[in-house]
């Protein structure tokens, strides 16, 4: 009763997705708060292994159903573990990561609960009624919503990737893997849609995961500019990131867009250059540990969330800082 | 073989968030709705498109009626969408508008839009946009699958093929793409990728400018009056905030030579680099 469950998303390769570890961190702080445990619910085919990475995320009791037809993600079979598992745990809250998966099933659980779900948050708090507050942009990013449920429970809500942490706790005390069993949680009807192909694109571009980010705007001018980018980043040991702007005018490749309508990412240190910051934009990157921004114009948006800013031209600036960063690690 | 054949398409007019002027935004922090142009929401128009291609190919392949009706739900004005729809091949289109559908969320939509779906009586696919530009939530679509207990294929951006029994669609993932079919009736969300629209046809928009659209109101789709509006929305506004950026204390530094190796070397110092 009244616990925090985070749907665990499992990837075709068998791990856990990003976003289901940044929620259990997450609902970890929060359930300290609360004085409860966090739950996690697992589905799917070959889990063995699982609960140890959900222990060290501050996981109390793993939920865990395996079946043979569950090795890819389907929406019925999951609708139906997660519908019967909420009305027997009655939790406080259930939070799902707002990816292609969790914002296909959480609106169908939470319909069928009649309760509400918060879309795509990138914030999680708790008010001073108890309630959980659901932070997230709306209206094209222009403004900023908090969302409450006061009268229904449970409160779920998808979070985006990325914008929350991903931490390791000390294992709790009271942990538990619990099993349920598939006769008891899937009917039949469940399977009636079928999958009959299914292709996989690794994707080559992934920055999110990278400690720093050399991020680029139209005002890098011109495609051939974006090398000094990835040639600061090959330094550093990061990746290149980009405006949406930047991508539009051909400077980079999608994959590699941060913002609203891109990745959001939450780097050690987050280098703008020709970005003025727009607000979908900085909706993608305010977070990251350290900000520094490179542009001609001293106004720029960015400038004021930046830690360090430089008032020149990003191609000139950045040279000079491949310059220095060689020299200094010849020292 | 079935003699009708139903198609139904969800849509919703839209403010067009993507075009925002500086008199967008009211001085207290809300919405100017005003100052926006409506459009027909993107995904929906999508949606639209896969719904003709479906009553195109199930017409030339079995001799049967099919019908493409679009629903929307909002103010009396988005009849201007319906109309679009209409000039572009739909068959019908109505509008659900009710004031006592204000202050709906995802939920209670849903509800009053499956509610309107089963007062049409028999249907067989479901189209709707995957999600609108102006709440980006993408939930619709599911929630109003579950009230109609069909299953849902979200994320549609091609259709494979259709028969009167089954659809069989191509749908984007995270990573990559699957095909999947299910038996009739189900509901589909259709994503931005998918095939753009078919333009207006000259002779729809001649016969149908002067069209009719009905209108239905909360009484005429017999719904749970608690289930509607803010009622009916479990979930509550506790506050908006208009984005404004907070001052932060930032350390100007030279671009020049001098400037970047103190910055480059103070970073390097400091394990940050």
């Amino acid at each position: 009763m009244n616990n925090i469950i985070v749907y665990c998303e499992v990837k075709d390769d068998g791990k856990i997705a990003d976003v289901s570890l940044e929620l259990c961190s997450k609902a970890r702080h929060l359930a300290d708060r609360l004085n409860v445990n966090v739950d996690v619910a697992v589905i799917g085919n070959n889990l063995k292994g699982l609960e140890d990475e959900l222990f060290t995320h501050g996981v109390n009791t793993v939920f865990c159903l395996e079946d043979k037809r569950l090795s890819f993600y389907q929406t019925l079979p999951h609708f139906s573990v997660m519908t019967k598992l909420i009305e027997r745990e009655k939790p406080y809250s259930v939070l799902f990561g707002a990816t292609p998966v969790g914002r296909d099933l959480g609106p169908r659980v939470a319909s069928y609960l009649r309760c509400g779900l918060t879309a795509d948050c990138t914030a999680l708090d708790i008010d001073e009624n108890g309630n959980l507050m659901q932070i997230r942009p709306a209206f094209g990013g222009n403004i900023i919503a908090t969302i409450i449920c006061p009268d229904v429970r449970p409160q779920m809500a998808t979070v985006r990737e990325g914008v929350m942490k991903q931490e390791v706790f000390e294992k709790q005390k009271n942990t538990a893997v619990v099993k349920l069993n598939a006769s008891e949680f899937l009917n039949e009807a469940d399977f009636v849609v079928k999958i009959i192909e299914r292709k996989l694109e690794e994707k080559k571009i992934d920055i999110k995961g990278a400690p720093i980010i050399v991020s680029g705007g139209y005002g890098m001018g011109c495609k051939e500019n974006f090398k000094l980018l990835h040639e600061l980043a090959d330094l550093l040991g990061g990746e290149v990131g980009a405006t949406r702007a930047a991508v539009d005018a051909g400077f980079a490749e999608p994959e590699r867009q941060v913002g609203q309508t891109g990745v959001t990412v939450r780097p050690k240190v987050y280098i703008a250059c020709g970005i003025s910051g727009a607000v979908q934009h900085r909706s993608g990157m305010e977070q990251s540990a350290l900000i520094i921004s490179i542009n001609t114009d001293p106004h720029a948006p960015i400038n004021s969330i930046a830690d360090y800013v430089i008032t020149g031209d990003a191609a000139d600036v950045v040279s000079k800082m491949i310059k220095y960063c060689k020299s200094n690690s010849k020292k | 073989m079935k003699k009708e054949f139903q198609i139904v398409v969800l849509a919703k007019q839209v403010p067009d968030t993507k075009n925002v002027g500086k008199d967008a935004m009211n001085a207290d922090g809300t919405i100017n709705r005003a100052a926006l142009p409506a459009i027909f929401n993107p995904d929906d128009m999508k949606a639209l498109e896969m719904a003709l291609e479906c009553r195109d190919r199930i017409k030339t392949e079995n001799n049967i009626d099919v019908k493409v009706t679009v629903i929307t739900m909002g103010p009396p004005r988005a009849n201007e969408i319906i109309r679009e729809a209409l000039y572009r091949g739909a068959d019908n289109g109505f509008v659900v508008s009710d004031k006592r559908f204000a202050a709906s969320d995802t939920l209670a939509t849903s509800y009053a839009l499956s509610m309107a779906i089963k007062k049409l009586g028999h249907y067989d696919i479901v189209f709707t946009g995957r999600q609108a530009i102006d709440g980006d939530t993408a939930q619709v679509g599911p929630q109003t699958a579950e009230k109609l207990e069909v299953p849902q294929i979200t994320y549609a951006d091609e259709l494979i093929a259709v028969t009167p029994e089954t659809i069989r669609l191509k749908r984007v993932l995270q990573h990559g793409i699957e095909i999947v079919e299910t038996k009739l009736p189900a509901l589909v969300t259709v994503h931005g990728n998918a095939k753009e629209c078919r333009s207006r046809h000259a002779h729809l928009v001649i016969k149908r400018k002067n069209t009719e659209i009905p209108m239905w109101t909360a009484d005429d789709i017999n719904p749970d009056f608690e289930r509607l509006g803010g009622k009916g929305s479990p979930t509550k506004v506790k506050n908006i905030e208009n984005v404004v950026l907070t001052k932060k204390e930032s350390i100007t530094i030279n671009s020049d030579d001098e400037g970047i190796r103190g910055l480059i070397e103070d970073l390097t110092a400091s394990h940050i680099f």
